[in-house]
This record gives C-alpha cells, sequence and structure tokens, in this order.
C-alpha cells in the first residue's frame, strides 16, 4: 500500500505520459462518464420520477434501454426538407455537439497533468465556447425552413443571451474570491479556503456564495434549455422548435449534445461552486500535488457531477414550463441583481477580511 | 366607387396615410400565419388552428374542424337502435360508456321504458366512472401542455386504475357498448365492489398528487392565473358547458338542475363546483374538485346497489314508437345532448347529436385574441376537448 502511495507521490509525468492521461481522460472517461449520465441519470432518475417502464424492463436490470433508443433512431430516416439550406442543416447539430466537447477540455480532473488544456483564463474559455452553441441553434432554426422551427431559432437565440448575463455574474463572485480566472487556480483556492478562520476543513465556496450558486444552477437549467425554460423546445406548443425537422442520426446527435452540455455545465458548477476534484480527505487534505489526487480526483469530481446532474434533471422533472416574457422578466428582475448585489458583498467582504 | 372631395382635404388624407405607413413600416412587423394542426400535440387528434401571429402575439385565431369527421348522425339512420351505441362510443374516447347514456335514455324515453333500480344505479356508477377515466387523463395531459411531462405519465397510470373496472364490468376498456335500452348487458362480476373502492382510494391519492405536483405550482399559477379569462355572458352566448361554465361562475349542472330519469343523482350526497375566475386556472381547479365530488358519488352509489334485475321487459325486436325526444346529460367534456327523431322503425329517422367540445371549442376566436403562443395551448389545454367529440 504504503508502498503505491510512494510511488504515485514521486510521479513526475514526462510528457508523453502526461499526454498519455489526457488522452485517457478526453477519450475515455468523458465519454464514458457521458454515458453512464445518461444510462443512469436520463433513464435510470426519468424512470423512477416519472413512473416509466422502459429503464426497469429492457435488458438485465434494464441497462440496455440506451441500446434499444440510439437503435430506434438510427433506422429511421434521415430527412432534410426540400426548402432547407442543406449545408447549414446538416452541420448545425455537429456545431452544437463540438461546442459541447471543447467545454471538457479545460476542466481539471486533478492535479496538472490531469486536465486537457490548462487555459490561464479557464472560465472565461468555458463561457465563451458554451455560447458558440446559440449559432448551432440558429442555424438549425434558421435552416430548417419550418415556422415552429424558426420560432424556437430565435426563442432559443433570445434565452441563451438573456440567461448567459447572469451566467458569467456568477461566476464573477467566485473569481473575485479565487482571484483567478483559471479553473485550476479555483479548485487550489477552495482547497485552501476557510470560511471559519481556523476552525474547521477547507470549505467549497458554495457556503458563502448560496446565492450566486442558485443564480447558476438556473441560468444553467436555461443555457441547457430544460424545463422549466425549455421554451425554445417546447414539445406541446411548438413541436421541439429548432428540432423539429430533425430525424434519424442527426437528432441522436442533438439528443446527445442536450445531455453532453448538461454533464459539461454540472462539471463547470462543481468545479466552481464545490471544489471540483478536491474534498478535504485527512492526510491528503495538504497535499495537493500528491500522486494520490491523479486516482481520487477524477472519482470525486465525478460524483459531484452526478449530485449536481441529478438536480438539474430533478428540476426538469418537477417544473412546467414558463411562458417566453417570465422568463426574460425573471432573468432580468431577479438574477441579474441578485448577481450584482452579491458581487458587492463579496467584494466588500475580501477587502475587509483578505 | 370614390368620393369627391376637395383637393386639399384629398392631399391632407393621403399625407396622413403616408404617415401611417411610415410609422407602420417603422413599428410593426408583417405577421405570419401559423397553421397550429392538423398534425400538433397539443390539439391530440387532428384539429387545426389557423393562428395568425406578430411576433409572438397572436392576433386572430381560428378552429378549423372536420378533419376527422366519420359521419355518426347519418351513419345512425342506417343502424338499429342498439346498435348506434357501438358508434356513439367514439365521439368522446376517453369516457365513451357516458356517451351511450344519454341516447339509451332519449330512447327509453320514447318507448316508455325504465330500467330497474339496481341497472339505474350501475349505470351511474359507470357514469361517473368514464368521467374519472377522462379527466384523470386531462389532469396530466394538463401538464404536458404547460411542460411538465412527468404529470402526463401519473395521469395514465392512475386512469388505469378506472379503466380496469370499467374493463371488469363491461369487457371493453374504451368502448364498452354496454348500455342497453331498458337495463344494462350484464350484471356487476364478483367482488368487483370492493376492487372499485380500491380504486376510488387510489384516484383520490392521484388527485392529491396532481395537486401537489401541477395546479399549486407557482409557475403553473402564473402560467394560467389570468390568462383565456371568459366572462360567464360570454361562455353562455358561445352555448359553453360542463367545467368550463361552472369555472366562469355559473352554478349550473344538468346533473343536479336537470337530471334525466334513470340516473340516480338525487339520492347521493354531492355537491356543484364552481369557480368566479373564468381563467384557464379555474378551469383545471374545478376539474380537479370535480374529480374528488365524483369519486365522493362513486363510493356512496357502490354503497348502496340495490338488488334486483338489471334488465327491464323491453321486446326483442327493438320498434321505437313515433315521435321526438331530446335528452341530455353532463358528461364528462359538458353537456351532451340525443335529439332522436323515430318514424317507428327500426333505426332512427334522424339522430342529432349535440357534443359539448364542438361548443367548447367555439369559443377559442374570441378568447385567444391578443394572447402569446404558449397561451392558446394553455387556453386550449383548459378548454379541454376530445377530437372525436368535435367532429363526430
Amino acid at each position: 500500500m504504503s508502498t503505491v502511495a510512494t510511488l504515485l507521490g514521486e510521479l513526475t509525468p514526462a510528457y508523453w505520459q502526461s499526454t498519455l492521461v489526457r488522452v485517457l481522460i478526453i477519450g475515455i472517461l468523458v465519454p464514458t462518464g457521458a454515458l453512464i449520465l445518461a444510462i443512469v441519470f436520463l433513464f435510470k432518475v426519468m424512470a423512477w420520477m416519472q413512473s416509466r417502464l422502459g429503464p426497469y424492463e429492457a435488458g438485465p436490470k434494464g441497462l440496455l434501454q440506451l441500446v434499444a433508443e440510439v437503435g430506434k433512431w438510427l433506422q429511421k430516416e434521415d430527412l432534410i426538407p426540400q426548402g432547407a439550406d442543406k449545408i447549414v442543416f446538416k452541420a448545425a447539430p455537429f456545431i452544437i455537439l463540438a461546442s459541447t466537447f471543447v467545454l471538457y477540455a479545460a476542466i481539471p480532473a486533478g492535479p496538472d497533468p490531469a486536465i486537457a488544456a490548462n487555459v490561464p483564463t479557464g472560465i472565461y474559455f468555458i463561457l465563451a465556447v458554451s455560447s458558440v452553441s446559440v449559432i448551432g441553434v440558429l442555424m438549425a432554426g434558421w435552416a430548417s425552413s419550418n415556422k415552429y422551427a424558426l420560432i424556437g431559432g430565435i426563442r432559443a437565440a433570445g434565452q441563451l443571451i438573456a440567461y448567459e448575463l447572469p451566467m458569467v455574474l456568477a461566476a464573477v463572485g467566485v473569481v473575485v474570491l479565487a482571484g483567478s480566472l483559471n479553473l485550476q487556480d479555483i479548485v487550489h483556492a477552495q482547497a485552501g479556503f476557510f470560511a471559519f478562520g481556523d476552525w474547521g476543513p477547507a470549505l467549497p465556496f458554495i457556503v458563502v456564495q448560496l446565492p450566486l450558486f442558485i443564480v447558476f444552477m438556473s441560468a444553467v437549467q436555461a443555457e441547457l434549455t430544460q424545463a422549466p425554460f425549455d421554451m425554445p423546445i417546447a414539445e406541446s406548443e411548438i413541436v421541439s422548435g429548432y428540432q423539429v425537422e430533425y430525424s434519424g442520426f442527426r437528432f441522436l446527435v442533438f439528443f446527445l449534445a442536450e445531455f453532453a452540455t448538461a454533464f459539461g455545465f454540472a462539471a463547470i458548477v462543481s468545479t466552481l461552486f464545490l471544489g471540483g476534484w478536491y474534498l478535504p480527505i485527512p492526510g491528503l487534505a495538504d497535499d495537493l500535488q500528491s500522486g494520490w489526487w491523479y486516482l481520487l480526483g477524477p472519482i470525486i469530481l465525478f460524483t459531484k457531477v452526478m449530485i449536481v446532474s441529478f438536480i438539474i434533471f430533478w428540476v426538469r422533472f418537477t417544473y412546467p414550463r414558463f411562458r417566453e416574457d417570465q422568463l426574460q422578466k425573471l432573468a432580468w428582475k431577479w438574477l441579474i441583481p441578485i448577481s450584482l448585489v452579491w458581487i458587492t458583498v463579496t467584494s466588500v467582504a475580501v477587502v475587509v477580511w483578505q | 366607387m370614390t368620393a369627391i372631395v376637395p383637393d386639399s382635404q384629398q392631399r391632407a388624407y393621403v399625407a396622413a396615410k403616408a404617415a401611417d405607413a411610415r410609422v407602420n413600416l417603422e413599428f410593426e412587423s408583417e405577421g405570419m400565419t401559423l397553421n397550429i394542426g392538423p398534425q400538433h400535440p397539443a390539439t391530440h387528434g387532428t384539429l387545426r388552428i389557423v393562428a395568425k401571429l406578430d411576433g409572438e402575439q397572436v392576433t386572430s385565431c381560428e378552429p378549423v374542424p372536420g378533419y376527422m369527421h366519420r359521419g355518426y348522425e347519418k351513419l345512425s339512420e342506417v343502424r338499429t337502435y342498439p346498435q348506434v351505441t357501438t358508434l356513439v362510443n367514439r365521439l368522446d374516447w376517453v369516457g365513451s360508456f357516458a356517451n351511450e347514456v344519454p341516447f339509451i335514455l332519449a330512447a327509453e324515453k320514447l318507448m316508455d321504458v325504465e330500467a330497474p333500480p339496481r341497472a339505474q344505479h350501475i349505470r351511474t356508477i359507470l357514469f361517473e366512472m368514464s368521467r374519472l377515466a377522462n379527466i384523470v387523463l386531462f389532469l396530466g395531459d394538463l401538464g404536458a401542455q404547460m411542460g411538465g411531462v412527468t404529470a402526463v405519465f401519473y395521469g395514465f397510470r392512475d386512469r388505469e386504475f378506472v379503466l380496469n373496472q370499467i374493463e371488469a364490468v363491461t369487457g371493453g376498456r374504451f368502448h364498452p357498448n354496454f348500455d342497453r335500452i331498458g337495463g344494462l348487458k350484464d350484471d356487476l362480476p364478483k367482488g368487483w365492489i370492493a376492487e372499485t373502492k380500491v380504486a376510488m382510494k387510489k384516484v383520490a391519492d392521484f388527485c392529491d398528487e396532481i395537486e401537489d405536483l401541477l395546479i399549486a405550482n407557482e409557475i403553473f399559477q402564473l402560467r394560467s392565473r389570468g390568462v383565456g379569462v371568459i366572462p360567464a355572458d360570454i361562455g353562455l352566448s358561445y352555448g359553453l358547458s360542463g367545467a368550463n361554465l361552472r369555472a366562469s361562475g355559473v352554478d349550473w349542472d344538468t346533473r343536479r338542475d336537470n337530471c334525466a330519469p334513470g340516473l340516480v343523482y338525487d339520492k347521493v350526497d354531492w355537491k356543484v363546483i364552481t369557480h368566479p375566475d373564468g381563467d384557464c386556472f379555474a378551469r383545471c381547479w374545478v376539474r380537479l374538485q370535480e374529480v374528488r365530488e365524483s369519486v365522493r358519488i362513486c363510493e356512496q352509489l357502490l354503497d348502496t346497489v340495490p338488488a334486483g334485475p338489471i334488465m327491464a321487459k323491453v321486446p326483442r325486436i327493438i320498434k321505437v314508437p313515433e315521435g321526438e325526444s331530446y335528452v341530455e346529460t353532463e358528461n364528462p367534456l359538458g353537456v351532451m345532448g340525443y335529439y332522436v327523431v323515430s318514424k317507428g322503425d327500426l333505426n332512427p329517422f334522424r339522430l342529432k347529436i349535440r357534443t359539448p367540445s364542438f361548443n367548447n371549442i367555439s369559443v377559442v376566436p374570441w378568447v385567444a385574441r391578443g394572447v402569446y403562443v404558449p397561451d392558446v395551448i394553455t387556453i386550449l389545454a383548459s378548454l379541454y376537448f376530445i377530437l372525436g367529440d368535435i367532429d363526430k
């Protein structure tokens, strides 16, 4: 046991080793995680909350439901409407998916090599990349040459831009507290954040940033276009909005992107507010460069991501949908003022106590 | 023909028009016509709604029924009286036993036959149970229309408790075809009354659950309160009936005020639910409370089913004497009436069906002006129509 600890503790990765770790994390951990997210949260939680039967019945312990769904989509005809702008129509889902997968690159899953791209301004990068998906949505809405798709695309654009602002503002509180835009530094800051002086363990930022956490979660829910903010894909009003003309594999890509984005945003929330890959484990709490973190970090992060995703889907399955004007009112009259007030409070507190 | 006007006046008029046009060009967008339906999830069937939009706002909105017209009124003229129930089962297909009852009562009225007390009791129980099956589905479907998909699964799940009991008696989940002139086809199976009481408990639990999940939800109330307000006089003049009218504060229920002989509502203790607001929320709330009242009615009737035959003496081949009769009952969707004209033949000479949904959606153009697109869906969902009931 101690040999392993020594071995991991003395690990000084060469370039090829760190590249291997990065490839493993991006190539294996993320897709597996997304898959587990899809199976566990989409299907099991959905079945449990909504009394659906499939995920209990399909295959052993209902685990083959995802396989059945993917198989169903793959055998559907790939339709492109006659009046559609074909290139834009075909490209749109992949732009959304790509913007999602780039998100994963900047999220630290452990000490330094366990991050695909340690961008110095990580938060800025992530928030910028996540808003690229708006372009994909607009493209899909416009290129479908369908009135419902157009309404959905325009609703999506309005909503995603309106909720970008509270999201950025909510992240500002964390940045002020950590003193850095780098996600790795934010995790380190939370590892050294003692909210109650010397008493107690290091605490994640959520204990002092709860209002901003709630604002951020609301904005995430809106960015994901999930209930109660699912106006752009309201299936009972505008028949899934910008996705209405998509079928078969392209719809599957939309579907995967939706859940992969949920996973990505859950990872961001865990990193900003819940301490990321760090947990104050006795014995390891002070040694942030210990080799154990390469092993424990991804597991801790993944657990936190699962908890946050659970909250996202819980809200999704509970609430009915807002109307467009009510949705905008919520953003401009509540979320943005709350975050502005809390940023002020945080800044004053940081100046006074640090 | 253009009127002759002084030159200066005409110039001023033209200038004003041009100014208007400039302003309109700047502030108004070109409208868009949106066909909601015939294939659309919110119309649960093939209703088409032609909505003219200005942005997200609806400037005018008109329902176009007729995509599923099956000509049941005309078909009835070549069916014998017992065969007509098979057709009318398909009108309101989620609470279909209730469709048979007013027709059978109208025929019984013409023939001057009365069903025995036991048959009347069971008929009333099944009538109320089809109301339960219908409105439990409505409450679930309401969630789907408003974006809370969870409710619809609960609705479909808990409606089965009622449908199973209907199936146990009649043999059909949706199309029982069970009511007969002069009574019922069969007696109740053994142990049915006890099982039904358990099912009624489950429906009552469903009401609490849906109230927690949906009706009491803040976002639901934000979406439905003050939206689609139908004042009582407008409701009456458009011929609304059922919960839609009672939600506007009109205290009128055919079951209490004008109960057709053959149903035993006078023997139970229940009350008519009204709400003063007349908005979407009121309509949903009234329906929810009516489910609870229906459960109460069923529970009382189940305790007091009298013994005796289930069929009166009627001839083997039913010939209805010459005459006309009109009977209406309070069906799940509203007042349903059958106007039967008989010339003394095996089949009706003419049958006119007054279906509640047809009148209920006629108010849509009036109520859905100037609202947003999502509100159209809320209004349609809260007015609650079944397409078979509109198109006949």
